[in-house]
């Protein structure tokens, strides 16, 4: 019975939140004393034995993997093979694109009670829970799976990456057939910025006291700085002062990075349930009544315009 | 062309939210509820819009919930839809409420809209498995979506970008920002939803994978910490010193 993480890449190397996915799986692997497994999908340009040093015993390696990528119906029936040949207990997916695409899917496929989102390592005593984030932010739940097999997405940067040995896992090449799929991609576009917002650990926001488009100029330049993303409120995406793509909060994307830097945002209660599981916030915003300030840190009252200077400088001085 | 559309009914978005019978369960005291956003503006407008370009669309609405929930099936219903179906079940296990839908979805319908997630589970997961349910295609995170020679003409949020797609029919989606605006019942579709039909069945033998133990709320933050306006660069040497956040 193992353990097993499903990693993903991005250009051919292991994704920093599949580290986070396997340091978690590792540390459940213990808690219940299983080998812990990580399957590596597609081609890579990485020596996979290094993972061994987060306390993964095999490397599970399908390079062959068709258009599992896209097609999550063929990479549930892919993922779904290797967990059963490798006698999957408990199963690890990032709460990813991916993970969200496939998680479910796997879940039916192998009767496997699935819990999304997870912010925690389980319970194992005569039961097995997990808590995850539920109400958009605003609260967590304990949620018991009573299946024998199990899946578990975990939230990104809830769980930190961990080196735990300096021993090197052993690689297995897997050469599972993969069906073709019949899904097609006609077209793809990729976002501009070069920090993607999901797996950004520092996000600086801009709201609608940045008056206007011609004013992210200070926004971008902090996010340059501290190697960040940026984001944005609801009405500033509506507007089209920022592409749609940053509008982040309930009906945005939720993120959680270790940072968040709001200016000129109120915090009102839809945007703060997009952001509220960020570990530092910092608020800027001239007004001392903004609600923000009570989810907030940090905060400055103060006029952005005049802040965000003098904060580009310090950050730059830092080194 | 049929399409079903799954909605769910979620607390209102600036409800506050708490529990109670020793944290097992959400209170509801006061509240207000919703259809989930995202299964409205999304999903349901979008097909709107499918119908209103091909009225020959058939629209059906499915919600799995207890009587209660009626109220923001007719409201789903005045803002389009033909008819609603609800299975009279209480549950929150995405397992068992999947393959209650699934015994629906099944009936010949070409597309299976959801949202996103719901705002009170954020699971994300009932698609997928209606999808692994029925054997069919699943699209998750569609910003847009068209029919065009009998495929769906699909475009998905993809890491750091977005991806147009072409898949057969019949297909799930899971629906967010960007497949339609928001829209107001109006008068006409108020008085024509009192009409349309609203069937009720009984659940189908299920189990249940994971069951809710107990809720709890984060604990509450320490306070803000107050930077004076005129010296910024103290802000920043927090972040790197205090918080390590930098
Ligand atoms: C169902 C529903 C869903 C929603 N979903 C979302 C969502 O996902 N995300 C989201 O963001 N919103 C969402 N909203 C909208 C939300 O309610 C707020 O309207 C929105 O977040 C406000 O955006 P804002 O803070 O940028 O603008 P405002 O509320 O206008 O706030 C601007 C702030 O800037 C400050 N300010 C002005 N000038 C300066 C200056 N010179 N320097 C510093 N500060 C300054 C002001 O004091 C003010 O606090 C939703 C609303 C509803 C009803």
């Amino acid at each position: 019975m193992s353990v097993i993480i499903i990693t993903e890449q991005s250009e051919n190397k292991i994704k920093k939140q599949s580290l986070e996915s396997i340091s978690y799986g590792v540390a459940i692997a213990k808690q219940l004393n299983l080998d812990a497994f990580a399957l590596v999908m597609g081609a890579t340009d990485e020596n996979l034995s290094y993972l061994g040093n987060y306390g993964v015993k095999k490397i599970i390696h399908q390079k062959n993997i068709g258009a599992a990528n896209s097609d999550n119906k063929v990479a549930t029936k892919l993922i779904s093979e290797i967990c059963t040949q490798h006698q999957a207990q408990i199963i690890i997916f990032s709460n990813s694109l991916f993970g969200k695409a496939v998680a479910p899917r796997l879940s039916v496929k192998l009767k496997a009670g699935l819990v999304s989102g997870a912010i925690k390592l389980p319970e194992t005593g005569n039961s097995f829970s997990v808590k995850r984030s539920v109400f958009s932010g605003k609260a967590f739940a304990d949620v018991k799976i009573s299946s024998p097999i199990k899946i578990i997405t975990l939230n990104a940067n809830a769980f930190e990456t961990m080196k735990s040995s300096d021993a090197n896992a052993e690689i297995v090449e897997s050469n599972i057939e993969v069906p073709a799929g019949t899904i097609n991609i006609i077209e793809t576009k990729k976002n501009e910025g070069t920090v993607s917002l999901t797996d950004a650990e520092t996000v600086v926001s801009g709201g609608r006291g940045l008056k206007g488009p011609e004013n992210w100029g200070m926004i971008e330049e902090l996010a340059k700085a501290l190697g960040a993303a940026t984001a944005c409120s609801r009405p500033v995406a509506d507007s089209n002062w920022r592409p749609h793509h940053e509008h982040v909060g309930q009906t945005g994307v939720a993120i959680s990075p270790n940072l968040y830097i709001a200016v000129g945002i109120s915090g009102a209660i839809q945007h703060l349930a997009g952001v509220n599981r960020s570990k530092t916030i910092v608020v800027i915003n001239n007004d001392p009544e903004a609600p923000f300030f009570k989810a907030a840190d940090y905060g400055i009252v103060g006029d952005a315009f005049q802040v965000m200077p003098k904060i580009i400088e310090a950050v730059k001085n830092l080194g | 062309m049929k399409i079903l559309v799954c909605i769910s009914r979620t607390p209102d978005t600036t409800s506050k939210i708490s529990f109670v019978d020793q944290n097992t369960k959400f209170n509801s005291d006061g509240v207000q509820w919703i259809i989930n956003p995202y299964d409205e503006w999304y999903a349901l407008v979008r097909a709107i819009e499918l119908k209103e370009k091909d009225p020959s669309t058939i629209i059906h609405l499915i919600n799995v919930g207890s009587i209660d929930n009626e109220a923001i099936i007719r409201k789903a219903l005045a803002l389009g839809g033909d008819e609603a179906i609800r299975i009279n079940t209480n549950n929150d296990d995405a397992y068992f409420i999947s393959h209650q839908i699934a015994t629906i979805a099944k009936d010949g319908y070409d597309l299976i809209l959801t949202g996103k997630e719901t705002i009170d589970h954020n699971g994300s997961s009932i698609g997928g498995m209606i999808a692994e349910i029925l054997d069919s295609n699943f699209i998750s995170l569609a910003t847009k979506l068209d029919i065009e020679n009998n495929q769906a003409i699909v475009t998905r949020e993809s890491e750091g970008g977005e991806e147009k797609i072409a898949a057969p029919l019949p297909l799930v989606i899971s629906c967010q920002k960007g497949m339609a605006e928001a829209r107001i019942p109006n008068m006409r579709g108020i008085m024509a939803a009192r009409t349309k039909p609203l069937k009720v069945s009984e659940a189908s033998n299920t189990e249940c994978l994971t069951t809710i133990n107990a809720f709890d709320l984060p604990p509450a933050k320490a306070g803000v910490k107050l930077i004076p306006a005129d010296t910024p660069e103290l802000l920043v040497k927090l972040l790197r010193e205090e918080a390590k956040a930098i």
